[in-house]
C-alpha cells in the first residue's frame, strides 16, 4: 500500500509543475500590463520603473521561477508565521505575489477573504447532494423500472440538462420574487454574530445551495444507480441469497458496499469541478467567493490574481485525483496489484 | 452509411441478401431506437427546435436588431410573443436568430472534439509505442481546470481574433476552437479502450492473416467498429458545446452582446431578471430544452447501439 501511494504522489508532482507552467506561459502571452491602470499623465520613465520593480522586464522563464518561489515557498512561510506567531527569517523583505489592481494587496490575502463564502455555499451544497443522491440512486436501482425509479430517472435527466444559470433564474423568480421566502441577492457584509444573523445567513444561502445541489444530485444519483444495477447482476449476489442471507444484508452489506467504490471516486473527483461550476452560481446570486474574484480579475486584467486562482484550482484537481486514487486502492485491493 | 461489422462475412451475407430483407447495423439500431418512446419524443422535440430556428426567421419576419424604444421591456403579447428587451427589440426574433449561432457552435465544436478524440484514441489504442505518451497527455489535459481556463483563454485571445476575422466570425472561431480543444479527452479514452479490446478479436486476426496492412486494419476494420460510441459521444458533445458556449456568454466572455446567441441574450438581460423575467426565461428555456432533448437522444442511442440490450 505504501508503495502504491508513493508511486501516485511521485506522478502527481511533475503534473503540478507542468500545469502551473502551462498556465504561466498562457498568461505570459497576454497583452496585460500592470501599468495600464495608472493615470495616463504619469511619465513613461516611472511606468518603466514600476514594471521593473514588478520584474516584468525579465524573460518569461525567470519570471516563472520567481513566481514559483513566491507561491511555493514565500506564501506558505508567511502563512506559517501568521498561524504560529514565530518569526521565520527575513519576513519583511520576502517577496509576495501582489495584485495589480487592489492597491498591491497580496493575492493570497484576497483569496483568503473570499474562501469562506465559496466553501460554505459549495461545500454545503455538495454534502447535501451526496447525502441525498447516494440513497436515491441505490433505491432506484434496487426497484429498477418501478414508478419511483422512472420518476427519479426523469428528474435526474432534467437536473443534469438544466444549466445552473437557468435554474438559478427560475428559483429567484419563484422563491424570492413571488413567494418572498429568501432575499434575491446575497448580502456580502453580513456577519454571523447571533441567532438572528445565523438564520439570515441560512436564508441567503438556501437558493445557491439548492441550485448547486440539484445539479450534483442528478449526476451522482445516475452514477450510483448504474453502479448498483451492475452489481445486482453479479454471481456473488446470487450466492449471498442462496446461502440464506436476509434481503437487507444482501443489499446493504454486499451490493451497496461493492457498488459504492466507484461512487466514492466520482465524489472525490467532483470536488474540484464544483469550484469551477460555482463560478456561475456565484455570479447569479452575487456571492463574493473565489469564482467572482476570478471573473473580476479577468475583467480588470489582474494577471497575478488570475494566475494564482487558476493554479490553486489545478492543485485542487491534482490533490483530489490523488485522494480518489488512494481511496480506490484502499477500497478495492485489486487496483493496487494490477 | 452502411458499414458491415467485418468484411470477411460480407460474401456470405451477399448470398443470403436475395432471400431475406436486407438488414444493416444502423437499420437495427433505428428499430431499437424507435421502441424507446422517451427517446423518440426527445428526437421530435429537437427536430421541432431545429426547424423553428432554420425556418422561423422566414415566417416570423421581425428584424432581431430593430430598436423600438416606445415598446421597451414589453411583456409577452400578440405582437411580441416572447416580449421585448430594454431597447424594444423582439425577443422571439432574437431567440430564433441566436439559436442558429448556438447550434452551429455545438456542431462545429463537436466536430473538432470528435476528430481529435477519435484520432488520438485510435492511435493510442492501436500503436503500442504511442499509447503511454498520448494517454499521459490526455490525463494532463483532464487535470486542467476547464471552465476557469476557458474563461481566461477567451479573455486573452478574443480581441486579436476579432481584429483578424471580424466581430462575429472572430468570436465564433475562438469559441468553437476553445470548446473543441478542451472537449476531446473523454472520447479519446473511450475509443482507446474499445480499440484495445477490438485488437484481440478474431476478425482482426483473420484480416492480418490474409495480409491486410496495419493502416488498412486501423481504418477499414477498427475505425468503423468505434462509430457506435463515437456517435453517442458526439451527440452528448453537441449538448455540452451549447452549454459551454452559453455559460461563457453568460459570464460575458463568449459572444459579444450585440451578437445574439442564447447565452449572450441571458448575459445582456441578466439585470432585468427580476423586473422583466421573460427576457431571460425564453432563451434559458430554449437552451434547457435543446440540451435536454439531445441528452435524451444520446441515452436512447447508447441503448440502441449496444448489442447486449437487443431482444
Amino acid at each position: 500500500m505504501g508503495q502504491y501511494i508513493l508511486r501516485r504522489v511521485l506522478t502527481a508532482i511533475p503534473t503540478l509543475f507542468f500545469i502551473s507552467f502551462v498556465i504561466f506561459a498562457l498568461l505570459a502571452l497576454s497583452p496585460g500590463d500592470p501599468t495600464a491602470n495608472l493615470p495616463p499623465s504619469l511619465p513613461m520613465e516611472i511606468k518603466l520603473r514600476v514594471r521593473e520593480a514588478l520584474g516584468m522586464n525579465q524573460p518569461m522563464p525567470v519570471r516563472y521561477v520567481r513566481w514559483l518561489q513566491q507561491f511555493m515557498v514565500n506564501e506558505p512561510l508567511n502563512a506559517l508565521e501568521k498561524a504560529t506567531g514565530i518569526r521565520i527569517g527575513d519576513s519583511e523583505n520576502r517577496l509576495r505575489i501582489t495584485s495589480w489592481t487592489a492597491r498591491g494587496k497580496p493575492v493570497i490575502d484576497l483569496i483568503i477573504e473570499r474562501l469562506p463564502q465559496t466553501l460554505w455555499v459549495v461545500g454545503l451544497a455538495y454534502v447535501i447532494a451526496v447525502l441525498i443522491a447516494v440513497p436515491l440512486g441505490v433505491f432506484s436501482a434496487y426497484k429498477q423500472n418501478s414508478l419511483f425509479d422512472q420518476i427519479a430517472s426523469v428528474i435526474a435527466v432534467i437536473g443534469f440538462s438544466l444549466p445552473t444559470f437557468f435554474t438559478g433564474v427560475l428559483v429567484i423568480q419563484f422563491f424570492a420574487v413571488r413567494l418572498g421566502w429568501f432575499p434575491t441577492l446575497y448580502n456580502t457584509t453580513l456577519r454571523v454574530t447571533d441567532w438572528g444573523t445565523f438564520i439570515e445567513q441560512l436564508r441567503q444561502m438556501a437558493m445557491p445551495v439548492f441550485v448547486l445541489a440539484f445539479f450534483q444530485i442528478a449526476t451522482i444519483s445516475r452514477f450510483a444507480r448504474s453502479s448498483v444495477i451492475e452489481n445486482l447482476r453479479m454471481d456473488y449476489v446470487r450466492t449471498a441469497r442462496a446461502k440464506g442471507l436476509t434481503e437487507k444484508a444482501v443489499v446493504t452489506r454486499h451490493v451497496v458496499r461493492n457498488s459504492l467504490i466507484p461512487v466514492v471516486t466520482l465524489v472525490a473527483l467532483g470536488i474540484p469541478g464544483i469550484f469551477g461550476g460555482a463560478i456561475v452560481t456565484e455570479q447569479i446570486f452575487a456571492v463574493n467567493g473565489i469564482g467572482q474574484l476570478l471573473i473580476l480579475s479577468i475583467q480588470s486584467n489582474d494577471l497575478p490574481v488570475v494566475q494564482t486562482v487558476l493554479v490553486i484550482f489545478s492543485v485542487l484537481v491534482i490533490v483530489f485525483n490523488l485522494i480518489a486514487d488512494i481511496l480506490y486502492g484502499i477500497l478495492d485491493p485489486r487496483i493496487r496489484y494490477s | 452509411m452502411s458499414i458491415t461489422a467485418d468484411s470477411a462475412s460480407t460474401s456470405i451475407r451477399l448470398a443470403l441478401a436475395d432471400k431475406r430483407k436486407h438488414r444493416t447495423l444502423w437499420g437495427d439500431a433505428w428499430v431499437q431506437f424507435r421502441r424507446n418512446r422517451v427517446a423518440v419524443y426527445g428526437l421530435l422535440l429537437l427536430l421541432l427546435i431545429i426547424l423553428a430556428i432554420l425556418l422561423g426567421p422566414y415566417i416570423y419576419r421581425v428584424d432581431p436588431r430593430a430598436i423600438n424604444i416606445l415598446e421597451s421591456s414589453a411583456p409577452p403579447s400578440a405582437s411580441h410573443p416572447f416580449g421585448t428587451d430594454d431597447l424594444g427589440r423582439d425577443i422571439l426574433a432574437r431567440c430564433l436568430y441566436g439559436g442558429r449561432i448556438s447550434l452551429a457552435v455545438g456542431l462545429v465544436s463537436m466536430a473538432i472534439a470528435m476528430t481529435f478524440g477519435a484520432v488520438i484514441g485510435l492511435l493510442a489504442g492501436y500503436v503500442a509505442r504511442l499509447d503511454n505518451p498520448l494517454m499521459r497527455f490526455t490525463d494532463m489535459m483532464l487535470t486542467l481546470p476547464q471552465i476557469p481556463l476557458l474563461l481566461v483563454a477567451m479573455s486573452l485571445f478574443r480581441d486579436p481574433m476579432r481584429m483578424r476575422f471580424g466581430l462575429e466570425m472572430g468570436a465564433f472561431i475562438m469559441v468553437v476552437s476553445v470548446i473543441g480543444l478542451f472537449g476531446w479527452m473523454p472520447t479519446a479514452r473511450m475509443v482507446r479502450g474499445l480499440v484495445l479490446s477490438l485488437k484481440q478479436k478474431e476478425f482482426i486476426e483473420a484480416a492480418t492473416n490474409i495480409g491486410v496492412r496495419s493502416g488498412g486494419i486501423m481504418v477499414r476494420h477498427i475505425l468503423p467498429n468505434t462509430f457506435g460510441i463515437i456517435i453517442v459521444a458526439s451527440t452528448l458533445s453537441v449538448a455540452s458545446g451549447i452549454l459551454t458556449e452559453s455559460t461563457l456568454s453568460f459570464l460575458g466572455l463568449g459572444f459579444p452582446p450585440d451578437v445574439p446567441t442564447w447565452g449572450s441574450l441571458l448575459y445582456e438581460n441578466r439585470n432585468y431578471m427580476i423586473k422583466a423575467p421573460w427576457m431571460v426565461l425564453f432563451p434559458g428555456l430554449l437552451i434547457s430544452l435543446t440540451i435536454l432533448s439531445i441528452n435524451i437522444i444520446g441515452d436512447g442511442l447508447r441503448d440502441a447501439l449496444d448489442p447486449r440490450q437487443r431482444q
